[in-house]
């Protein structure tokens, strides 16, 4: 331990010796990753050491890992010493002064998707303090959690507020080396969440990102932690239901999540970042890992996901189902338009007693869209009279798209019982044609249709995200048809 | 209402319609029969604007316009409507929800405000009440699981909903037992009127006791060959499609 406390007291020296100092002002750290910019990170953020000991760590684990080449996604070498790992938020200064300085193409989609208008100034990031009091809102809110003891903050804040809960917590659900964009997520994270509900505490509101506006600008190495205290609920929301106008952007995001006895926590997801456009240029690669642990008997932790964006995305939130009689659950939609690939899908790990699982996965692809659903379902030796029930659909748009299902399964516990289900078909031309008799265009026929196909997952959302979800996905498949 | 002239049209290069000639007066109920494969879907389909039928020859006026011009959606917002043979299921998308959409879609075409969701719930309790569409169908993904007759009997309840000009229905009888016939004849019969032009295609008899047109036409080979009243609908019962082609002309 001794050793590796003097080796960061040698970085951080040979930080300032090499005039970082002054670096230190600027917005953004210099292209590449090294123990410097890691440590230069930590500084920034002024974390106590035992975080940038853990992050460099991670770093280190990192080095000797190999980006992973099993998923069906192709995409250009990612160059990771020639991107940037820290900026800091843009000042208000750089951002628009109002909705008039941004992109219209940009605001026609806020436009379709229903979005109210100071959210669109938010989501556009239009400087927002002179158009809508975000800070008394992110306030009252606050307070009302406090009141129940629910802890909701910013990684960095918790950090310093609840320094033992992040210590006990951070990596015990997705270790360090779990794999290579958790290891460099690990050491190069920028901000995120940390959600902490007490014991018996039902979380009295639904808990989103988007309230919590310093969210708006977070980076591309997200954290989340959420732990649900026995006998506890809390439904979680994330994802700005908004494209992101960005060039080829990693984003390597890290969610953790623990559920103690007899709690319950319900992660749902919108993603609609850049796809890139109808040729391939420029959209986000998106390699995320997500990963819910069931420590606690009868414990419930359930996914659902809605993945409209992207130019790739790499995505598998699993349950570990550790404690007996725990469920876990995982709906998903996801799209594939133009060139877009996604792979994804769900591990489950049954490890408890009578512990229950179940899949749901849509997968929607279009025009040259690619889409591999990926699961895992395990049950382990111990895992006594474990269930899994594995639904798998694709829904095919033209003729230029595919659609892979590779299911795993490794039963160890011969009283277990799965079932596994799944279709492919295409939106056919007798159902366009239907609809379109009855009065529908042919775009609100194709968004109906996919609307169709699509809620089992859809009615899992809450309300008012559901909806806004509904419309994501007619245009996202805007031009698929005809 | 629908003016039908000289009417060709194939399907991947084969002639099926030759040469219709058909005109339905406003407020008529004409009816098509005719033997398998003699083109009555293929003109259904035309008529709607389904594509794969390619019209070689001859146009068809509805309410004085080209129809052959408009896009499907265009044709059921300016009133057409066809009763599918084999109506289409759409998993996932309830049956009301789809109607509504497709009620708010023509309504907006004519310039009229949307139906909101109450005043919809109270359209469709009464028209499915016409056609005797218990409540749980109409909740019900559209034609998902749905029995032959509820099928039909969900054709006529749109229908009923979408109130079009002209209604072609395409084999609205077939597949269904006596019952569940009248209650569909029923529904058809209670939406006649003298605004309302309706073309029914069938293949028997039997459903003409029950919706009784004023004018029968036989379809053979792509060819209107024969035209007559109802009676003409019996001769066919009684004798069969041949003969009724073979006999002179009355």
């Amino acid at each position: 331990m001794s050793a590796s406390t003097e080796q960061i007291d040698d970085i951080l020296e040979k930080k300032y010796d090499a005039g970082f100092v002054t670096d230190i002002e600027e917005e953004y750290a210099p292209p590449g990753l090294s123990e410097d910019i890691v440590a230069f990170i930590s500084n920034k953020k002024q974390e106590p050491e035992w975080l940038l000991e853990w992050r460099l760590k991670a770093y280190r684990r990192w080095l000797e890992m190999k980006e992973p080449t099993w998923a069906k996604v192709s995409y250009p070498k990612i160059d990771y010493q020639e991107m940037c790992y820290y900026a800091a938020p843009k000042t208000n200064e750089d951002a628009p002064k109002s909705l008039d300085e941004v992109d219209p193409e940009l605001l026609a989609t806020y436009e379709k998707l229903g979005i109210p208008l100071h959210e669109r100034e938010i989501l556009a990031g239009v400087a927002v303090d002179a158009v809508f009091d975000s800070v008394s809102v992110a306030t009252t809110f606050r307070d009302k959690l406090a009141e129940v003891g629910v802890i909701f903050m910013p990684f960095s804040e918790a950090v310093k507020e609840h320094p033992e809960l992040i210590r006990k917590y951070l990596g015990s659900v997705v270790p360090v080396s779990d794999n290579f964009f958790s290891a460099l997520n690990s050491a190069v994270f920028s901000d995120g969440s940390v959600v902490y509900v007490p014991k018996g505490v039902r979380c009295p509101m639904e808990l989103s990102t988007y309230f919590r506006i310093n969210a708006a600008n977070t980076g591309q190495f997200e954290r989340t932690l959420i732990v649900a205290d026995e006998g506890s609920y809390v439904s979680y929301l994330e994802g700005c239901t908004a494209p992101m106008r960005d060039e080829n952007q990693l984003h390597a995001a890290v969610v953790e999540l623990v559920a103690h006895k007899d709690a319950q926590i319900k992660y749902s997801t919108v993603q609609n970042w850049y796809p890139g456009d109808e040729n391939g240029k420029g959209g986000i690669f998106n390699f995320v890992t997500k990963r819910g642990l069931c420590e606690g008997a009868r414990s419930k932790i359930s996914w659902t996901q809605v993945e409209t964006g992207s130019a790739i995305t790499w995505k598998y939130p699993s349950c570990i189902l550790r404690g007996d009689d725990s469920i876990g659950e995982f709906y998903s939609v996801a799209l594939s338009n133009h060139r877009q690939q996604a792979d994804t899908g769900t591990k489950m790990i049954h490890l408890g007693k009578n512990t229950r699982s179940t899949i749901i996965s849509k997968g929607i692809s279009a025009g040259h869209g690619h889409q591999t659903y990926r699961g895992g379902v395990k049950i382990s030796r111990g895992a006594t009279n474990a269930r899994n029930y594995t639904q798998c659909d694709s829904l095919l748009i033209g003729d230029k798209c595919a659609a892979h299902t590779v299911p795993y399964v490794d039963v160890r516990n011969s009283s277990s019982k799965l079932e596994h289900e799944a279709t492919t078909s295409r939106i056919g031309e007798d159902q366009l044609f239907y609809c379109r008799q009855r009065g529908l265009s042919e775009e609100d026929a194709v968004s109906l249709i996919v609307n169709g196909f699509a809620k089992q997952v859809l009615k899992e959302l809450p309300m008012e995200f559901a909806v806004e979800a509904q419309k994501l996905l007619g245009v996202s498949l805007e031009g698929a048809v005809g | 209402m629908l003016k039908i002239e000289n009417l060709h049209v194939e399907v991947d290069g084969k002639p099926i319609l030759k040469g219709i000639d058909l005109e339905v007066g406003v407020g008529q109920v004409h009816a098509l029969m005719g033997p398998n494969g003699s083109g009555k879907s293929t003109l259904s389909y035309v008529l709607a604007g389904r594509d794969g039928y390619d019209v070689t020859k001859g146009r068809v006026l509805y309410k004085g316009k080209d129809l052959l011009e408009m896009a499907p959606e265009l044709r059921a917002a300016e009133g057409l409507f066809l009763g599918f043979q084999y109506p289409v299921a759409i998993p996932g998308v309830s049956n009301i929800y789809f109607l509504k959409a497709a009620l708010n879609a023509i309504r907006a075409h004519r310039g009229e405000e949307p139906l909101d969701a109450i005043d919809f719930m109270k359209l469709s309790k009464e028209k499915a009440a016409l056609v005797e569409l218990p409540d749980e169908l109409t909740k019900r993904a559209v034609n998902d699981g749905f029995s032959g007759g509820e099928k039909k009997r969900n054709e006529i309840f749109q229908m009923a909903i979408l109130e079009p000009s002209l209604a072609v229905l395409d084999e609205t009888d077939s597949g269904l037992d006596i019952d569940a016939l009248k209650v569909v004849a029923k529904g058809v019969n209670a939406m006649r009127s003298p605004e309302r032009s309706m073309l029914v295609i069938t293949h028997y008899q039997r459903l003409l006791d029950h919706i009784v047109p004023d004018v029968v036409h036989v379809l053979i080979d792509g060819r209107i060959v024969r035209s007559g009243d109802k009676d003409l609908a019996k001769q066919l019962e009684e004798k069969g499609y041949s003969e009724v082609r073979d006999a002179p002309q009355l």
